[in-house]
């Protein structure tokens, strides 16, 4: 017997917690987002959103077995399909099949297993392959279907409230914000938008859930829509061709990036103090290019761009070490 | 609620024998005394094969200032001096006593009465430091580092309080628990003992809450002692930390090495510590015996033995219904911070806090996955470190990389590899980092 003993360093017990819990666990958090989306979008929210979790694990097994010649794909740890349903989430409900997958090849292909697979990416793979139909297929990326048009490609498409807010700033025209939605649409997501990002309440629930199962913290969340709604809020008082603050929360993907995009836990810095620099920094650009850049929208971008700076934020920003603080006053 | 403030993580805490009474376990047939029971310079053997000792009888003599003695726990004749396997997995020198009756030293006080700190008015504190340091205590809790050095503050450093860990944060282990709950009178004088040995007029007794028996006893018996404070804590791994310890009980922070406890005025002792100083003082008894919790999911009957120092691990298992047809992994400890023993003819030590078995299914490690950097290691790690990242520059040899990082203020609870969600070996990377940097560290100043 004695010489059957397994033998192997502390610790011995383990929390149970597994890469599946925590994938699967946003997974759930994203379910009532995602009913929602197939409420106001029909059909052609699950079409888009089908072919797109699909294509996404197929990839990623394609990619595994066949060009990096791996024993063990990774396609049953629930990374995949997340990305499938955060890109799907960013796509309008009106969008062709071919777009979609050619999507998910970028999002996984180039933004995920180029690197190396999960927890080697440097950017979020949903947003790069957003991004890249962005640039690549503006006009049908960014034709939205308006809430409660069920068919798929032959939806009725109207202006978005980003498009909305837009044109009130290139215009100068206050009265164009009259055409919003009244702030419980907004919220409730009853407004054109990409398919997932539209019902704001719904997102945020999902948003607590993660938080209460500690699947992530508060840190991301919070100081994104933070700082978004203070530099609105100051930008709305001073000039009210700027949209009101709950308005600009609940458009576009803010809530959606906000909640699930930014903390994506591969790209987004390690310690709290880092993740609030991030998340400041992200919603500081949000505002910047949704009023002065280019694009209505700038959640995307903003992440992405925030991406390339967090090994940067790791670098400099460390936890409080114990015994820092009487460490610091014995110094004086 | 206390309790201390950076990172923490809640094991089960599976404390399958808690409420079980002390039992006595029976006398071995051979007891074998390692030389190595503390940290610092093992003891030195004193007898020759064929000597006859009894119950006290001195065996081997303490090897330096940080160093204990070492007694023998039975009566017979020494059969050997020689290597033997001991609780670090590693052959070292030990004495070999074949059991004879069970005959004790006169010196020992036996009796069951309670002395108390009045009735001998003749101890001052170089006496109790004294009896404490030829006795053999060491630290109790598991980390047996010999109790009367940290009794001898160095010059300039004063005490201020004593602080008494009866956490037990380690998941399964009851020792410390069935202690306090019939030896709650002796505790307390061997309290009152530490505190006079360091001249300070307050202690505190850290109890985690998942212990409102000892917690109520405790608070019930210390009436008469004013000074002597319960401390009800959070229940929070890993509180027994002498570090967390002292963060949660008095809210400061023990600076990083060189610092040590005394620096930020405590003294901290476990409360296994204090019964045994309570009865080297007052009954004359050296360190031969301890409480131990032998426990596990598939063993009959986990309880907590009171067993003699030398005892092989495999009888106390025998005492406790057997040795499980599904053993796979027996811990000298508790699961955190235990050590996966080798064999169970290893006899018990001064610091056999438990014996811990496991099934064949619990002992598997789950094979590893990429790291997602969901930074759970670092929101837990108690010491404020990063493990990601210390585990990593760790096995990519980067040692000045990890100096920097203060891998060596990693106090190895192993929260970090617990939480895992990648099941990665955290804390093994770190321990290979963390030994390497302290020997670059030694060999540094060694050249000045």
């Amino acid at each position: 017997m004695s010489n059957r003993l397994i033998v192997s360093l502390s610790p011995h017990v383990h929390s149970g917690d597994s890469i599946q819990k925590n994938m699967y666990g946003v997974c759930l958090a994203l379910v009532p987002a995602l009913v929602a989306s197939l409420y106001f979008f029909g059909l052609g929210a699950a079409v888009v959103l089908l072919t797109s979790i699909v294509s996404c694990v197929l990839f990623e097994w394609a990619i595994a077995k066949f060009i990096l010649r791996r024993e063990r794909t990774t396609i049953m740890d629930g990374s995949a399909i997340l990305t499938g349903i955060l890109l799907g989430f960013n796509m309008p409900s009106n969008l062709p099949v071919w777009i979609i997958i050619i999507g998910a090849l970028v999002a996984i292909g180039v933004g995920k297993m180029t690197f190396g697979g999960l927890g080697q990416n440097p950017f979020n793979p949903a947003l790069v392959g957003r991004v890249f139909l962005l640039i690549s297929f503006p006009a049908q990326m960014t034709t939205w279907p308006v809430s409660g048009s069920v068919e798929y490609l032959d939806a009725q498409t109207g202006a978005t409230p980003l498009a909305l807010m837009k044109w009130a700033i290139q215009s100068g025209d206050v009265s164009v914000l009259k055409d919003l939605p009244s702030s419980v649409d907004m919220l409730v997501g009853v407004h054109g938008g990409s398919l997932g990002e539209v019902s704001a309440i719904l997102l945020l629930i999902g948003c607590l859930f993660m938080i209460v199962r500690k699947i992530i913290t508060w840190h991301i969340p919070v100081s994104i829509l933070g700082t978004v709604a203070l530099l609105s809020g100051i930008l709305h008082m001073a000039n009210p061709v700027y949209a009101d603050p709950i308005s600009v929360l609940c458009s576009g993907g803010l809530m959606l990036g906000a909640c699930f995009m930014a903390t994506d836990y591969v790209t987004s810095p390690m310690v709290p103090k880092g993740q609030i620099i991030y998340g400041v920094a992200i919603g500081a650009l949000t505002v910047v290019i949704r009023n002065w850049g280019a694009y209505p929208e700038g959640m995307s971008f903003a992440i992405l761009i925030m991406n390339a700076f967090t090994p940067l934020i790791n670098t400099y920003c460390k936890p409080r070490r114990f015994g820092e603080v009487i460490r610091k006053e014995a110094k004086k | 609620m206390k309790t201390f403030r950076i990172g923490g993580v809640h094991p089960a805490e599976n404390k399958l024998s808690a409420g079980s009474p002390i039992r006595e376990a029976a006398l071995p047939k051979q007891a074998i005394f390692s030389m190595f029971q503390h940290i610092g310079a093992p003891a030195k053997p004193v007898v020759k094969k064929g000597d006859v000792v009894k119950v006290g009888t001195l065996l081997g003599e303490a090897g330096g200032f940080v160093s204990a003695p070492i007694y023998s726990s039975v009566s017979g004749k020494v059969s050997k001096v020689d290597v033997a396997l001991d609780a670090s997995d590693t052959r070292r020198m030990a004495v070999y006593v074949d059991v004879e009756g069970d005959e004790w030293e006169e010196s020992i006080d036996r009796t069951p009465d309670l002395v108390r700190l009045e009735d001998r008015p003749d101890l001052d504190a170089q006496t109790i430091v004294e009896k404490i340091k030829q006795a053999g205590i060491v630290g109790m809790g598991g980390a047996t580092f010999p109790c009367h050095v940290k009794l001898c503050p160095p010059p300039g450093q004063k005490a201020e309080c004593v602080i008494i860990n009866a956490v037990e944060c380690e998941p399964y282990l009851t020792s410390d628990h069935s202690l306090m709950l019939e030896k709650a009178d002796e505790i307390l004088v061997g309290v009152s003992l530490i505190m006079k040995a360091v001249n300070v007029d307050r202690a505190y007794i850290g109890i985690e809450n998942n212990k409102p028996d000892a917690i109520k006893l405790m608070q019930e018996k210390a009436k008469a002692y004013p000074q002597i404070e319960i401390v009800p804590l959070k229940v929070q791994y890993p509180q027994g930390g002498e570090k967390q310890l002292i963060d949660a009980v008095i809210g400061r922070q023990v600076p990083a090495p060189p610092a040590i406890p005394i620096s930020v005025g405590a003294v901290v002792q476990n409360v296994g510590t204090a019964f045994a100083i309570y009865e080297a003082v007052m009954k004359n008894k050296p360190l031969i015996s301890r409480i131990i919790t032998v426990t596990g999911k598939s063993v009959k009957n986990p309880s907590n033995l009171l067993a003699r120092l030398g005892t092989p691990f495999s009888q106390l298992i025998d005492e406790c219904g057997g040795l499980p047809a599904d053993t796979g992994k027996i811990i000298g400890g508790g699961p955190m911070m235990g050590k996966a023993l080798i064999s169970l003819d290893i006899p018990m030590t001064k610091g056999s806090s438990g014996l811990l078995v496991m099934n064949e299914k619990e002992a598997r490690r789950t094979a590893p996955e990429a790291c997602i950097r969901c930074a759970k290691c670092v929101s837990v790690c108690p010491m404020g470190l990063e493990p990601y990242l210390l585990a990593k520059i760790s096995s990519q040899y980067m040692w000045e990389e990890a100096e920097k990082e203060d891998i060596v203020s990693c106090i190895e609870c192993g929260s970090c590899a617990f939480t895992c969600p990648s099941h990665r070996p955290l804390l093994d990377n770190i321990r290979l980092g963390k030994s390497t940097v302290m020997g670059i560290i030694r060999e540094r100043a060694a050249k000045k």
